[in-house]
């Protein structure tokens, strides 16, 4: 008997050993992490945290009483694994054997090559990359931000509080353009630039100057911005390089059913989290990963259900999996909540309100609605995300 | 038996996703601000837990 192994300590993998336990299974459970620390919130890293300081102790999640026997092997990389073996090796050379495996190492941001120094170039996902932002960012300080997704935005914003000079380099047309559409992402920008952030949209940085650090961006328009930190937010990778020489498709994390079982006859392996590409009956059941924060929770809960059952010899329940994709953003003293997946709809109208103050967005393909989206207008959204939710119906 | 909750009112930035979880113990009201029951029956204690969990400032503590 060796029980589960758990790859990854963030809120993916404590939610999972949750479940675990609280479908009933009681054997060994060994939850590997590469960072130092147990399982902590992260959206808060580039807002409250990145504003007043990281206190990653007061991050962390509270962790419920049946996940007290756990052993945390933090700080300990895991380098691979083999799957057919059933064993997952530490970079410290440790053999850690497994009888159900769930992996839950998540994203980290990519990385462009772009020509020039790097020191001076950060991002942020870590605890540890948000002290150290924290510490560069204060008033008059440059700051090029990489990418106008939604943390790119937020960390724009956050260092606008902070004083800094603030641009944002994005090669798309419009700030968080793909979930929310031009005409919203429009609305966003007019409100960061009545804040004072500059936007340099439809471009890309070409290279960086300075000799021993960055000093300043070249912009592919010619244009060249100072800079005293650079940060960026231009999308994710799959951190998928310990599971390579098993066969899996790793193309974009793991393909997962709707029970979160990873598709192997090998061993019993479940997926969760930003890593997990899985189908979701609400919306066509195409498989699909979905960086939200309630995805961790929602596709753990289903994960932990699904090894306890494939270790006690039953079969996990493969009924349609139904979670709502939510999402939030705190841009100032803006709140913009989604439900659903705005992403994938070909029609988008705006139904209150304007794009530069509250307002509800709604978007559409030819399913119906697929989304909603509200900028301080938390509450009127219940209806629309009851709505989404009589989806699962059709 | 019953189950305690609280919110932290600090950290709670009115999200509503606890309402999901357990919309008699958990609403927004017209102001936008969220409102709970401070004390209820231990067979609400799964959903209240579920709305301690998906909370997205880790606000809701369950006694
Ligand atoms: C700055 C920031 C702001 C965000 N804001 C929001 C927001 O406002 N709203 C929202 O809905 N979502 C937000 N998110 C997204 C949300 O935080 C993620 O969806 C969530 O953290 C995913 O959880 P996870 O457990 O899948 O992955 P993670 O939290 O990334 O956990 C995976 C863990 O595995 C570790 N790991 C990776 N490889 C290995 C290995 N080989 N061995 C051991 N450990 C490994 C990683 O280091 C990490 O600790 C934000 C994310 C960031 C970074
Ligand atoms: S989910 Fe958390 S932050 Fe949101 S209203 Fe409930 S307690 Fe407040």
């Amino acid at each position: 008997m060796s029980g589960v192994v758990i790859v990854g300590a963030g809120l993916g993998g404590l939610r999972s050993a949750e479940a675990l336990r609280g479908a009933g299974y009681e054997g060994e459970i060994t939850v590997v992490g590469d960072e130092p620390h147990l399982p902590y919130n992260r959206p808060p890293l580039s807002k409250e945290a990145l504003l007043s300081g990281v206190d990653v102790e007061g991050l962390q999640f509270r962790r419920k009483a049946t996940v007290e026997d756990v052993i945390w092997r933090l700080g300990a990389p895991a380098a691979s694994s083999d799957l057919s073996a059933r064993t997952v090796t530490l970079e410290d050379g440790s053999v850690l054997e497994f009888d159900g495996l769930v992996i839950a190492s998540g994203i980290r941001p990519r990385r462009l090559p772009i020509p020039g120094p790097t020191t001076g170039r950060s991002v942020l996902r870590t605890a540890t990359d948000a002290e150290h932002v924290r510490a560069l960012l204060g008033p008059g300080v440059h700051v090029i931000i990489m990418g106008a997704g939604f943390i790119g935005c937020e960390t724009a914003a956050t260092a606008r509080k902070l004083g800094a000079e603030v641009a944002v380099v994005a090669i798309d047309e419009q700030p968080m353009v793909r979930p929310l559409g031009a005409e919203l992402g429009a609305g966003m920008r007019r409100r960061h630039e009545r804040h004072g952030v500059h936007f340099h949209l439809g471009h890309t940085i070409d290279a960086f100057v300075g000799d021993d650090r960055v000093r300043s961006a070249a912009l592919s328009d010619g244009s060249e911005l100072p800079a005293d930190i650079v940060i960026e937010a231009v999308g994710s990778v799959t951190n998928t390089e310990w599971l390579q020489g098993n066969g899996l498709d790793l193309s974009d994390g793991l393909l997962v059913d709707s029970a979160m079982q990873v598709d192997t006859e090998v061993a019993p392996v479940v997926a969760v989290g930003d890593i997990a590409r899985h189908p979701n009956a609400l919306f066509g059941d195409i498989p699909r990963r979905i960086e939200h924060w309630n995805m961790p929770t929602e596709t753990g809960r289903r994960a932990g259900a699904t090894l306890a059952a494939l270790l006690a010899g039953a079969e996990p329940d493969r009924g349609p999996f139904t979670a709502m994709p939510s999402f939030w953003s705190d841009q100032y003293d803006h709140k913009l909540q989604s439900f659903g997946m705005p992403g994938i709809a070909d029609r988008i109208e705006l139904v209150e309100g304007e794009p530069d103050g509250p307002c509800i967005v709604e978007y559409h393909d030819a399913s119906g609605l697929v989304g909603v989206v509200g900028v301080d207008r938390t509450q009127e959204l219940a209806p629309y995300r009851k709505q989404l939710m009589t989806r699962s119906a059709s | 038996m019953t189950v305690k909750v609280f919110v932290d009112m600090d950290k709670c930035q009115h999200y509503g996703q606890c309402c999901f979880e357990a919309d008699d113990i958990f609403h927004l009201d017209d102001d936008g601000k969220l409102q709970y029951v401070a004390e209820a029956d231990d067979s609400r204690r799964d959903d209240i837990e579920s709305a301690a969990d998906v909370c997205p400032m880790q606000a809701i503590t369950v006694e």
